[in-house]
């Protein structure tokens, strides 16, 4: 009887503590892609603002896109990609953000915002922008590297990486095919896929960030990813080398959103306000790699040239690439299907 | 005989490598002064201090010990009481009862997770709540119900019935008599099916990974993530901690079952002797 | 604490009465609200499309994915049928030790469940990988110079992960366990005198396992398969793994339409609904072999 009672006594105290632990504080539920903040901009926030984050984060817009839809979920702020900005919006699925309580937003690069995927600005902060190029071991391919053909070329079968989310995968088949990123035309798109099906055949692993380890590790030679993250890449393997694809390639923009319905709608506008700062903007740059928008950090942040080069690269560079945009309906169910038949 | 006592020994022990190889491979690169897998770079213990430092690792720790707790303890509650609400029961009834009670044991955690999170989901969109920690400790309490029904029943059919009879014709009412009489008899099973169903939630990945939300994770969602991305050595040594930890306790746990055997031993020799 | 009194007369055998089916009614209801109607609901999804409407489309779509089902249920047979082989005797071999060292042994194969499956997986990508230990440790006794030397090949590792053959071995690797306890369980049960009439009867020891233990253990098996091919025909972790994300098991299918990069839970329900079904009918067929219903499930 007595364990009994004991028992019973510990459930109590313990469901006691958990709502303790739960509510009462002010809370932010930040939704982001992995590796994409420094964790100690996260520990200031809190320490500043006494507003405690739960951090989650996911692989793939279209993973994000996935948890959203479903629902029986509370982000506060969640990090999409232009594109999916865009399809979220036409969705009804994001909040507008109170820009009056974005005073960062003066640090913010002009030219990003009101973007077509955005077109009112109303939706969206950029957090972070960046190329997507070709990353592979110099000392396992000894060519030279220049076009997204290696990624399809059978010679180095077996050491291949590739993106494992539907939009970056077909946009580089689509680019080395000479089509635009964004093609509604079903037959490109079907080329587009008959090559990915072939590139599979000797492809190693569709990967998101195990592309880190596998490349900086020597298991893969070769393999597509965001340019910035090269950055990272290269400290821990100098093997490794950047290449801009001559063919053009996508360039992103990842910005900041309060999807509908969100609880905590003022939290989120402080979290996103204070990841707009120089301060925080500075820590994320040199984090992850990626070009920030906030223009006080070029001035301030310290590259070596082949950096800079890949942070901010040339304007020969940008004219060569395309941002995703949204696609119509019929074609993101295309996507969604070609990329289900692609994997089985 | 020698021969096939050889050969056994020589399998077992095979089979021994082959299940601790990776758990071996896991704990050794805890120490490993680099974040590589499998290159050794040195020997440190700054996995296990960072470990102590990260926040994440610690509060996914506490969500999973707090949920497999809680999941465990209500889940043995409830399954005991159903298994002698069955036990009761007509088998016309009792049949079809527990097949339904094994379906999360028969079926594939991936469907009681989708299924689960459709409920939770639908319901949610009913009645304006989200998912958590309440339908994640509900899930995991679903699936351990019936390994708690499982170890406790064959302990009821083992029951000597007139004890109940005699205790209530003493004057004990029927709670007193099951409290006094009842538990202590099914005990053993009892606490099998504690241990198993806190295991289970331990364990669990797959239907905490559809139930479980925005806003908890526990230690398993977060290895998950973390294999997704760059994984940290930080992972290793919480793991070796866990390992080191059940070590213990199932030591402890087997000395104490060896003492208690052979006291059962000697007693049962007295009582022969008695005879 | 004031239960209610109990008429023990007469027949008052130790809970009968609608008061003592009472215990199981919480139980009940609570099945009925999170076993019964999570699955309903699946069935739901599967016909319905996402304005809510009735269709058959859901299942039109599946025969694109016979390759996927047709995938998971042979990787899943070939781990069960491996994991058979190489339990059962571990089973049968441990029934044969020593108490002690039994009891010991038992619990060392019960221990690496303690340990987080995720991360004994991930361990196995360390060891199997291009670079991993293993290919390490060959490339280090200096097996892959002896093979080019004489056939001059150009061999540098050997191929591992990524491979059907890693995703076997992880599920082999993961539940094998499952399958030696309850073969193990049921053989240390079996009455020594059973075993010992049938020597007196003159059978020799192979005959004695064909005819007696085998026979007698046929539950445990029975129960060990099921619980190494559920989960096997239904993991999306070990193909994601140690697969390389090339060769999709039904469980990353299913997690694909759900959480995961293409979302459409009414064909992700029509996949579970007809999974569930593949299960069921496993299972009866299994229990037509064993007759071991209610207690054999664990342990």
């Amino acid at each position: 009887m007595k364990r009994v009672i004991i028992v019973l006594a510990v459930v109590a105290l313990l469901l006691s503590i958990l709502p303790a632990c739960g509510g009462g504080r002010e809370v932010v539920n930040v939704y982001n892609w992995g590796e994409y903040i420094d964790e100690e901009v996260l520990e200031q926030f809190e320490k500043d603002t006494g507003i405690k984050v739960n951090y989650k984060t996911f692989e793939t817009n279209e993973q994000l896109y996935s948890v959203l839809k479903q629902g029986g979920v509370s982000y506060d702020v969640i990090i999409p990609s232009d594109y999916m900005v865009s399809r979220l919006i036409n969705e009804g699925m994001l909040e507008k953000i109170n820009m009056d309580n974005i005073h960062n937003l003066t640090y913010i690069d002009e030219s990003l915002i009101g973007m077509e995927y955005d077109p009112t600005g109303e939706y969206s902060v950029p957090y972070m922008t960046g190329t997507v190029g070709i990353i592979y071991n110099s000392r396992l391919i000894t060519d030279e590297i220049t076009s997204w053909g290696a990624l399809f070329d059978e010679k180095y079968a077996g050491q291949i990486l590739m993106f494992d989310n539907p939009r970056d995968a077909m946009g580089i088949a689509l680019k080395y095919l000479g089509y635009s990123l964004n093609t509604t035309d079903k037959d490109q798109l079907m080329e587009a896929y008959d090559l990915l099906v072939e590139q599979k055949t000797f492809l190693q692993a569709y990967v998101m960030d195990q592309i880190f380890d596998k490349l900086e590790s020597g298991e893969a030679a070769i393999g597509p990813y965001y340019a910035g993250d090269y950055i990272i890449m290269v400290k821990n393997n100098p093997d490794l080398k950047l290449v801009m694809p001559e063919e053009g390639t996508n360039r992103f923009v990842d910005a900041m959103c309060i999807p509908k319905g969100a609880k905590n709608k003022e939290n989120a506008e402080a979290f996103i306000n204070y990841m707009c700062g120089v301060e925080a903007s500075l820590k994320n740059a040199i984090f992850v790699g990626y070009t920030s928008p906030n223009i006080e950090v070029e001035k301030l942040i310290e590259l070596e040239s082949y950096e800079r080069e890949v942070v901010y690269p040339s304007d020969e560079i940008l004219d060569n690439c395309e941002f995703f945009v949204n696609l119509p309906q019929d074609i993101l169910d295309l996507y969604d299907e070609l990329w289900i038949k692609l994997k089985k | 005989m020698k021969k096939s006592n050889f050969f056994g020994r020589f399998l077992v022990a095979l089979t021994l490598i082959f299940l601790y190889l990776p758990i071996i491979v896991l704990i050794v690169f805890s120490f490993n002064d680099s974040k590589s897998r499998t290159v050794w770079s040195g020997f440190t213990f700054d996995w296990y201090i960072k470990l102590f430092s990260d926040r994440a690792v610690l509060n996914s720790l506490y969500v999973t010990l707090a949920v497999s707790v809680l999941a465990a303890v209500l889940a043995t509650i409830i399954g005991t009481f159903a298994a002698i609400g069955f036990f009761n029961m007509r088998r016309k009834w009792r049949a079809p009862l527990l097949t339904i009670s094994n379906i999360p044991v028969i079926n594939a955690d991936i469907i009681t997770g989708v299924s689960l999170s459709l409920l939770f989901v639908s319901a949610g969109a009913l009645f304006k709540f989200d998912l958590g920690f309440g339908t994640l400790l509900i899930a995991h309490i679903t699936f351990n119900i019936p390994y708690v029904i499982l170890s406790v029943m064959p302990k009821l059919y083992q029951l000597d019935k007139n004890l109940f009879e005699a205790a209530q014709d003493l004057g004990c009412t029927w709670m007193q008599a099951f409290i006094k009489v009842i538990i202590p008899e099914i005990r053993p099973g009892i606490i099998n099916g504690l241990i198993i169903a806190f295991t289970m939630s331990v364990d669990d990945f797959v239907i905490s990974y559809f139930t479980a939300g925005s806003k908890v994770q526990t230690l398993s969602m977060f290895i998950y993530a973390m294999t997704r991305k760059r994984i940290s050595p930080e992972i290793n040594a919480i793991s070796t901690l866990l390992f080191v930890i059940v070590l213990v306790l199932l030591i402890i746990n087997n000395i104490r079952e060896a003492r208690q055997e052979k006291a059962l031993l000697k007693k049962s020799a007295v009582l022969e002797g008695d005879v | 604490m004031n239960g209610h009194k109990t008429t023990s007369n007469g027949n008052g055998h130790f809970l009968r009465g609608i008061y003592h089916r009472m215990p199981a009614y919480p139980y009940v209801i609570w099945m009925a609200l999170f076993v019964v109607i999570p699955i309903i609901l699946v069935v739901v999804y599967a016909f319905t499309a996402s304005d809510g409407k009735f269709t058959l489309n859901n299942f039109a779509h599946i025969s694109d994915y016979a390759i996927v089902f047709g995938r998971s249920l042979l990787l899943a047979l070939i781990a069960t049928i491996i994991c058979l082989i190489l339990g059962y005797p571990v089973a049968y071999v441990l029934s044969k030790f020593g108490q002690s060292t039994q009891r010991i042994i038992i619990m060392l194969i019960m221990l690496p469940m303690w340990i987080n499956f995720l991360l004994r997986t991930y361990s196995w990508m360390s060891l199997l990988e291009n670079t991993g230990l293993i290919n390490r440790f060959l490339a280090a006794i200096g097996l892959f110079n002896l093979i080019n030397n004489i056939f001059g090949t150009d061999i540098r590792h050997l191929q591992m992960i990524n491979t059907q053959g890693a995703v076997i071995l992880g599920m082999v690797y993961n539940y094998l366990p499952f399958m030696i306890l309850p073969i193990y369980s049921v053989i240390v049960k079996i009455d020594k005198s059973v075993i010992e009439a049938a020597q007196d009867l003159g059978a020799n020891s192979s005959k004695v396992f064909t005819k007696v233990i085998f026979p007698l253990s046929l539950s445990g098996v029975i129960s060990g398969i099921t619980m190494v091919f559920v989960p096997s025909v239904s993991t999306f972790i070990i193909s994601k793994l140690l697969g390389g994300g090339t060769q999709i098991l039904l469980g990353d299918l299913i997690e694909m339409q759900f959480l995961g990069s293409a979302y459409n839970p009414h064909l992700g329900a029509a996949i579970s609904l007809i999974m569930m079904i593949i299960v069921v009918i496993c299972m009866s067929v299994m229990n037509k072999f064993g007759e071991g219903e209610e207690q054999t499930v664990i342990l």
